[in-house]
């Protein structure tokens, strides 16, 4: 093997005297892509960051020796250089890109002078010359009118032109490394092969190597050439991509590669005409008021419609998919169904429809509950879990006394996993003791305990780990096969979809854009969106 | 080190950690000098509660001839100790000390044996006396004994900020949540009516009315707490702005929760920190304007004690430089305990401040 780019040796990082990476080994060639995958507090993107003396108050032990041809022979130590080299290198011979591109970037500035200014300081190139080399990279990385591109603030580009304008800026200086955080995770699915192509050529054209920081086994399998997996601030398996994949040896990796959802629910029979669905909407519109930009808007208010005619029909005991990209409307339309938001149209649940009353809504609020995307704001922080849990008895079974109450929450909260016996003194624990796994679990028998026939689940495993994802949709599956439960649910994630869902919704930009079964929809899609996005989740 | 594998999480047996609440005065604690700035602070405020006892010029018990008497509970004639008049006993006469400490007699007295309007008609020194052993801190203009002063004056106006600041609260968090609950047209209105409110000139009004009113605490409590609310309605308006976004609150409606309990129960509680942090820093602000207005003769009713009272009577008499040392060192000392108070509830409420 030539000279590694990048040999990095035991390095171990720990905050406060807790180990967060605990001795890692990992070599770069140049030119070579890397990927470090793993979950969330696994100690990969502090590893990185470290790289680049970019961790606050940690002590940092080990060597990361960088060897570039251009510095002359023999390797620097990263991780002992002082602050006023490394600052040389930072953006110059390593660059890297964040996985928010509208917080990387600043706010205040046209995208063409923050590159730019990454050029005059590093390349010491005059102004004129920098700007016209910030328009160059901006083509380079396909963003089409680049001049006029270069002169836009970071809000008037979309998602997709930040992260190249990113990308751009990264590479401004012809670095050698490019360390790329989570890269497409804040992205549009079918954004994310657009964004890993462009990194892929741009890496081709300049010979340089990227070392990717990601979760998503996906990504790992089409761009890398070698993956190291991490758990628990530990590399506990390190190879070829087609090897680690097509024969995992470390349990962790094998957990990992299996954690694409399976499907495991009782298939849609002949829909029975006679039955009346749990929800059923015909012409569903939501708009909200919005000001108007300039003197129009003195008098009179704008309307944003957020989901246009949309119809559907959800069977007892079925899940409809609502998939679609964010802003398609697809949470808008969760919020209705939820009768939290005004609608016009009409929509049918279970019988009644909502009331703009709110006294007259309680029996409907029994019958149709809700699970959201975020654990960690789901739950009242200043609650115990009885009383998160217990609260829809208060309201919807006032009858019960104290102790069948707790009774009924005790067995609630164990019908999702969380038993006495795990957590002492379960139901006087406050939510920041649980897990985000956890807590959806909770969130979950909060919905249930009110014995609902509809759950809307707002994309509920989008903010957890893979391994935890694939746990909580196969405890949605068994509550589903055993309580008949209707799901609607929410999802930007084609393999949840193709997991849970009878029946699909397809959104963009506030419209149905094609619907049917699910084998229809994914396997022989009509629309020409829909074939994007399902070509894109692989 | 690796290779080294954590047994699966869900499998863990885990203690019960407190409630957020209990963690938060566990920081405190942590923080020593706010922690004893509380301890002192409220050492003080008890031990003022007990100023009858302490500081009184009547005996606690007095032995008489055969008799018990409790002086500081009744009046008593001049007549019942041997005097010559009906009226109550002077118990600082050297006549009536003489006769109730002679024979078997005798008498318990407070450790600062003078009240706050008492006037020693027997004094040997001319007013302001300096310090001595009848007045350890010396008198005030009138003779009336500094330390019986400031200890009553401490009182009041440490009750008088407990009771703007609890008024405060009240109002400023009510206001705060409506606004910010429910937001859009109301909290519009509620703004607006706050910007008017908010630009009357408080200290002409002050002025204006205590030239209509009698001055009395009472009447100062109430014009200090109109204006008093609206500083603290705008932090906790936008807690609740910012609380009922949140997806805890959506699904407390999805539940078909009523708003009042939504207020009440699940967004009050995670919008109270900074209700909570400022505290102690508007109860010394409510110590300072009671200590000015009173400065200016804008306050309390005279005759009450009062520790802006005393700093006036220091500016008029700057020789008598114990007035104004004694009485500028317990504001000092009350307002830094407040705000070390403050400092240390800062920091314990602090989400980013971890418990270890």
């Amino acid at each position: 093997m030539t000279q590694p780019l990048l040999d990095v040796r035991g390095l171990r990082i720990a905050f406060g005297g807790k180990d967060v990476v605990r001795g890692i080994d990992f070599q770069i060639a140049p030119g070579e892509k890397l990927a470090l995958v793993g979950e969330s507090g696994s100690g990969k993107t502090v590893s990185a960051l470290s790289l680049l003396g970019l961790v606050q108050n940690a002590d940092i032990s080990g060597s990361a020796a960088f060897s570039d041809a251009n510095h002359g022979p023999g390797s620097r130590d990263l991780l002992a250089l002082p602050e006023r080299a490394l600052r040389g290198i930072r953006g110059k011979e390593i660059a890297m890109i964040f996985q928010e591109p509208m917080t990387a970037l600043n706010a205040l500035f046209t995208v063409g002078d923050q590159i730019a200014e990454v050029l005059e300081l590093h390349e010491g190139l005059s102004k004129p010359a920098a700007r016209a080399a910030a328009v160059q990279l901006l083509a380079d990385t396909g963003i089409p009118e680049p001049e006029r591109r270069a002169r836009a603030f970071p809000h008037q580009l979309s998602g997709g032109q930040r992260q190249r304008a990113m990308i751009a800026m990264a590479l401004a200086c012809g670095p050698k490394l490019l360390l790329a955080d989570e890269p497409t995770t804040a992205l549009d699915v079918t954004l994310r092969g657009q964004i890993l192509d462009l990194l892929d050529s741009l890496r081709h054209r300049r010979g340089m190597a990227v070392l990717v920081i990601t979760h998503d086994l996906n990504l790992v399998r089409r761009f890398a050439d070698r993956v190291a997996v991490m758990e628990n601030g530990c590399i506990v398996e390190h190879g070829a991509v087609a090897e680690v994949f097509a024969a995992p040896k470390h349990r962790y990796t094998r957990r990992l590669i299996d954690s694409r959802p399976q499907r495991d629910v009782i298939d849609a029979g002949a829909d029975a005409p006679g039955m009346a669905p749990v929800m059923q909407a015909e012409g569903l519109r939501v708009s909200y008021s919005v000001s108007l930009p300039g003197l129009r808007g003195w008098f009179r208010r704008g309307e944003f419609v957020a989901v246009q005619g949309a119809n559907f029909r959800l069977a007892e005991g079925q899940t409809l998919g609502v998939i679609g990209e964010s802003g398609s409307g697809k949470s808008t339309l969760a919020l209705a169904a939820l009768g939290l938001l005004p609608f016009q149209g009409s929509l049918e649940v279970d019988g009644g429809t909502w009331q703009p009353k709110a006294a007259a809504n309680k029996a409907l609020r029994q019958a149709v509950q809700v699970v959201f995307q975020d654990p960690f704001s789901s739950l009242s922080p200043r609650m115990t879990i009885g009383e998160i849990v217990g609260e829809g008895l208060r309201i919807h079974a006032g009858e019960l006394g104290v102790d069948a109450r707790q009774a009924r929450v005790r067995q609630t909260l164990a019908d999702v996993g969380l038993t006495q016996d795990l957590f002492p003194g379960l139901l006087e624990r406050y939510p920041h003791e649980f897990s985000g796994g956890q807590r959806q679990r909770i969130a979950i028998a909060r919905a249930l305990i009110v014995q609902p026939k509809l759950l809307v689940l707002d994309e509920p495993t989008s903010a957890l780990d893979v391994t935890i994802q694939k746990q909580i949709l196969q405890l949605l599956q068994a509550l589903q096969r055993d309580r008949g439960l209707s799901y609607l649910l929410i999802t930007h994630d084609v393999d949840v979809i193709r997991a849970m869902a009878h029946a699909v919704l397809v959104m963009k930009d506030g419209t149905v854009v094609e619907s049917g079964p699910v084998a229809q929809v994914l396997d022989a899609p009509q629309h020409a969106y829909t074939r994007v996005l399902v070509a894109a989740a692989g | 080190m690796c290779g080294w594998i954590r047994v699966s999480g869900s499998t863990e047996v885990i203690a019960v950690s407190p409630s957020p609440g209990k963690r938060a005065w566990m920081r405190f604690r942590r923080n020593r000098l706010g922690y004893w700035s509380l301890v002192v602070f409220v050492a003080m405020v008890v031990a003022s509660l007990f100023a009858e006892v302490l500081s009184t010029d009547r005996p606690l018990i007095v032995r008489y001839e055969g008799s018990t008497y409790f002086p500081v509970w009744k009046d008593y004639s001049e007549k019942t100790f041997g005097g010559d008049f009906e009226t109550p006993t002077d118990y600082l006469d050297p006549f009536i000390r003489q006769r109730i400490s002679s024979g078997g007699n005798w008498a318990v007295y407070a450790p600062n044996p003078y009240g706050p309007k008492t006037l020693n008609y027997f004094a040997t020194l001319p007013n302001p006396a300096a310090p001595s052993r009848e007045n350890l801190f010396g008198t005030d203009d009138r003779g009336r004994d500094l330390l019986a002063q400031l200890i009553y004056g401490f009182r009041v106006s440490v009750l008088f900020a407990l009771a703007l600041t609890a008024i405060g609260v009240v109002l400023g968090v009510i206001t705060g949540a409506i606004q910010g609950f429910f937001g859009g047209r109301i909290d519009l209105a509620f703004q607006r009516f706050i910007e008017i409110w908010g630009s009357m000139p408080e200290l002409y009004l002050l002025i204006i009315f205590s030239g209509i009113f009698a001055p009395s605490v009472a009447l100062l409590l109430v014009l200090l707490s109109l204006f008093g609310w609206m500083g603290l309605s705008d932090y906790v308006r936008a807690e609740f702005l910012r609380n009922r976004q949140m997806d805890y609150v959506r699904a407390a409606r999805a539940l078909g929760v009523s708003n009042r309990r939504i207020m009440w129960r699940h967004i009050l509680p995670n919008s109270m920190t900074p209700v909570v942090t400022f505290l102690p820093f508007r109860m010394s602000a409510a110590i300072l304007a009671l200590t000015s207005l009173d400065f200016l003769g804008l306050g309390v009713p005279p005759g009450t004690p009062s520790l802006g009272e005393l700093l006036s009577q220091g500016k008029a008499n700057i020789d008598a430089w114990w007035i104004s040392l004694s009485t500028f060192g317990v504001l000092v000392l009350t307002l830094l305990l407040l705000t070390f108070m403050g400092d240390a509830l800062r920091d314990a409420l602090d989400p980013r401040k971890q418990d270890r």
